[in-house]
């Protein structure tokens, strides 16, 4: 036995990696004069004490979960989307356009189909061109992902400055969607409308996004695409080999990577807003990557780090309000769960090694870093 | 004469933008050459331009504060070093972590020293890089064409200006004219070569990283102390992208790299005055479309549109030795 259990890689490895940067976040606190036991308390209090709390809670969950399927699907396939954060800025323009064409929507469910639709199409199309450029050009996704980040942010300006802004408007905002638009959010929901008392942000979309974690689920271990997505992503040539395409694994990788990042937009745009602002997706994009890495792209995994990092930005906006510690601090635990789990994630499995096995063997290590 | 007077300035905004990409990309350079992809250029340059921005404002000197932000720049540096290197994890997955960890912690640190919402209070006098006057500036300025250029473009800029020129002769000796360089380049290249040779693979990329980081200490103390007077929150605004955007459309290349980033440092010059764009191009150019250009053009690179991108052969994979 030279490899860490599968219970121990699959549990123990993300709790450790979460452990050591709770406790970094820890010593940051104290290093700027805070008590992270305080701290951990009005985060508790603020974003898991009360109904209204769990409302915005659920609401950054709901956000989290898409963007971290997104990073999912791609990871799976061995491809770094990091531009989920303008899928979901185009996203969000999908659901503008689509909600701003009709004068009044008949009900809900007939704008949120369309919405959902919008969203989906306008992220897929934003991830397609990275997509094609890397599965025709070999242009690196990475790189080319990042920059279409700016390309969106740009895009987004324009729309909302020149093209979208209704007449007489100051801010850079879309009009307010019409009526019938509106998305029940949990309060209107009957049976959770006794728990959720008050109007909170997080709405029916959540359900939407539960359904899609199952979905990714169901694509990823239980059809021949999602096995086809796998094998690339374990190794190329082989995939090749076995007959796989790998310009259409891409780019169907990629094209349901950014729906998913761009569907997030019906959760704050349509959901929350209600009309298109600028920079409305707020880092969701990038916190997905957290959530993917934390979650070990599965998602099921997704679902519970989308919560975590629920918690974390409700609690640290909690923070903001009622103490002196800036909001910012949880960009700072998002960074370090990341460099954690993602980066520093062979360094874990030796310490785990090392504790399992007395000494490590150096197999451990090899076989750890191969994973990585 | 006017539209002339328009170009100078815009030139003079195109030299100060430029820089701190020029910096960025230099740092970015070493590293890439070695081998090592660095996507945390953007958050060592932002953490520079904090540290540098607050320890000249409470030393009153502008070279303390040069000196906090090349340490403050290591300090990630060095984390990145360890965890791509030592520990061979994600580069580009650590690069991504150490740009959010310096978003935060810059706001919290500053938030903590000064409580100004983030800020560093403005500095003025020796906390800054001053304004250098070439000699003959004003003496030649009544010369035609040629004078208002010298006095107006080339002179009267902030001294980490001309050190960042300089840095690109320098880079281009240390990578093509050295033995270190041949060796740093073949990291990049050809890891296991370099390794037979008898030269430590490791050393050799730390050596790198930390260049890396000094160089991205430059680039934020250079945002803080002599283009602005102080650090704001998120005051890089993703000019360590742009870099890494330069880099690429410069093939890694170090006199490339000058051009690229002259080039991307006019593009947010004109960004600056569209009114100038509308009128020599006859048509509004919005400002944003003026932005994007930066990026646009990286991916048409990295497409292969305009020549081929190929980056080092070892980039982004950690060296395992054989055993």
């Amino acid at each position: 036995m030279t490899k860490l259990p599968n219970w121990a890689d699959i549990v123990l490895v993300p709790l450790v990696s979460l452990l050591f940067a709770a406790i970094i976040s820890a010593l940051v606190l104290l290093a700027i004069g805070q008590d992270p036991v305080a701290a951990l308390n009005v985060m508790v209090t603020g974003a898991l004490g009360s109904p209204y709390g769990w409302g915005y809670t659920l609401y950054y969950t709901t956000s989290f979960i898409f963007t971290g399927l997104a990073v999912t699907v791609s990871f799976n396939a061995k491809l770094f989307n990091i531009g989920g954060e303008g899928q979901a800025q185009m996203g969000g323009l999908g659901v503008a356009l689509v909600l701003l064409s009709l004068p009044v929507w008949p009900h809900w469910t007939v704008a949120l189909v369309a919405a959902a639709l919008g969203a989906a199409a306008f992220g897929a199309a934003w991830a397609a061109i990275p997509a094609y450029l890397q599965a025709k050009r070999g242009s690196h996704i990475v790189i080319t992902t990042i920059m279409f980040n700016y390309i969106a942010a740009a895009v987004i300006v324009y729309m909302l400055v020149d093209v979208l802004r209704p007449p007489g408007q100051m801010d850079p905002a879309t009009a307010r969607f019409p009526e019938g638009a509106k998305l029940p959010t949990l309060h209107d929901v009957p049976g959770l409308n006794l728990i959720f008392t008050r109007e909170v942000p997080a709405n029916v979309t959540l359900f939407i996004a539960l359904a899609a974690a199952f979905l990714v689920w169901v694509l990823l271990w239980r059809t021949r695409l999602g096995y086809q997505i796998r094998a690339f992503g374990q190794s190329e040539p082989a995939a090749r080999y076995a007959g796989i395409d790998p310009v259409k694994t891409i780019m169907i990788t990629m094209l349901i990577s950014g729906g998913l990042a761009g569907m997030m937009a019906i959760n704050n745009v349509m959901g929350e807003s209600e009309r298109l602002v600028q920079n409305a997706a707020e880092g969701a994009g990038f916190i997905g990557i957290a959530v993917a890495l934390m979650g070990r792209n599965h998602p099921f995994g997704v679902l519970l780090a989308a919560f975590l990092f629920g918690f974390l930005y409700q609690g640290g906006a909690e923070l903001g309000l009622w103490t002196s510690i800036p909001i910012e601090m949880r960009i700072v635990v998002q960074g370090l769960v990341i460099l954690f789990t993602g980066a520093l994630d062979v360094m874990v499995r030796m310490l785990l090694a090392r504790l399992f096995f007395h000494k490590p063997p150096p197999e451990v290590a090899a076989a750890a870093s191969e994973r990585a | 004469m006017g539209f002339y007077a328009d170009l100078l300035q815009i030139l003079d905004s195109t030299l100060r933008l430029s820089t701190p990409l020029l910096f960025a990309c230099l740092a970015g350079l070493f590293s890439e050459r070695a081998g090592i992809f660095d996507i945390g250029l953007e958050g060592k340059m932002l953490i520079a331009a904090m540290a540098s921005g607050a320890v000249a404002a409470l030393t009153g000197t502008v070279w303390m504060g040069l000196g906090a932000g090349i340490l403050a720049s290591l300090c990630l540096a060095s984390i990145h070093g360890v965890a791509s290197i030592t520990f061979r994890g994600n580069q580009l997955i650590s690069g991504v972590a150490l740009n959010f960890l310096a978003s935060g912690i810059t706001v919290l640190v500053a938030q903590r020293l000064f409580g100004q919402g983030g800020r560093t209070p403005p500095l003025s006098g020796d906390a800054r890089f001053g304004e250098i006057v070439l000699p003959l500036a004003d003496t030649l300025r009544p010369v035609p064409v040629i004078g208002p250029l010298y006095a107006d473009v080339i002179s009267g800029h902030a001294l980490l200006v001309y050190v960042a020129l300089l840095c690109v002769p320098l880079t281009w000796w240390v990578l093509f004219g050295t033995r270190f360089g041949l060796r740093l380049r073949a990291v990049g290249e050809n890891p296991a070569a370099v390794d037979t040779a008898g030269v430590s693979v490791i050393r050799m990329r730390y050596t790198a990283v930390m260049i890396t980081g000094i160089l991205c200490g430059f680039a934020g103390a250079y945002m803080a102390t002599a283009l602005q007077a102080g650090f704001g929150k998120e005051m890089t605004a993703g000019r360590g992208y742009i870099a890494l955007a330069a880099l690429i459309f410069a093939k890694w290349r170090p006199w490339a790299a000058l051009s690229a980033c002259l080039l991307f440092g006019f593009f947010q010059a004109l960004a600056l005055r569209p009114d100038v764009v509308e009128k020599v191009l006859t048509v509004k150019v919005p400002v944003p479309a003026l932005d994007a250009l930066p990026y646009v053009l990286t991916v048409l690179v990295l497409a292969g549109f305009v020549g081929k991108a190929i980056p080092p052969r070892a980039g982004g994979e950690a060296y395992v030795k054989e055993r």
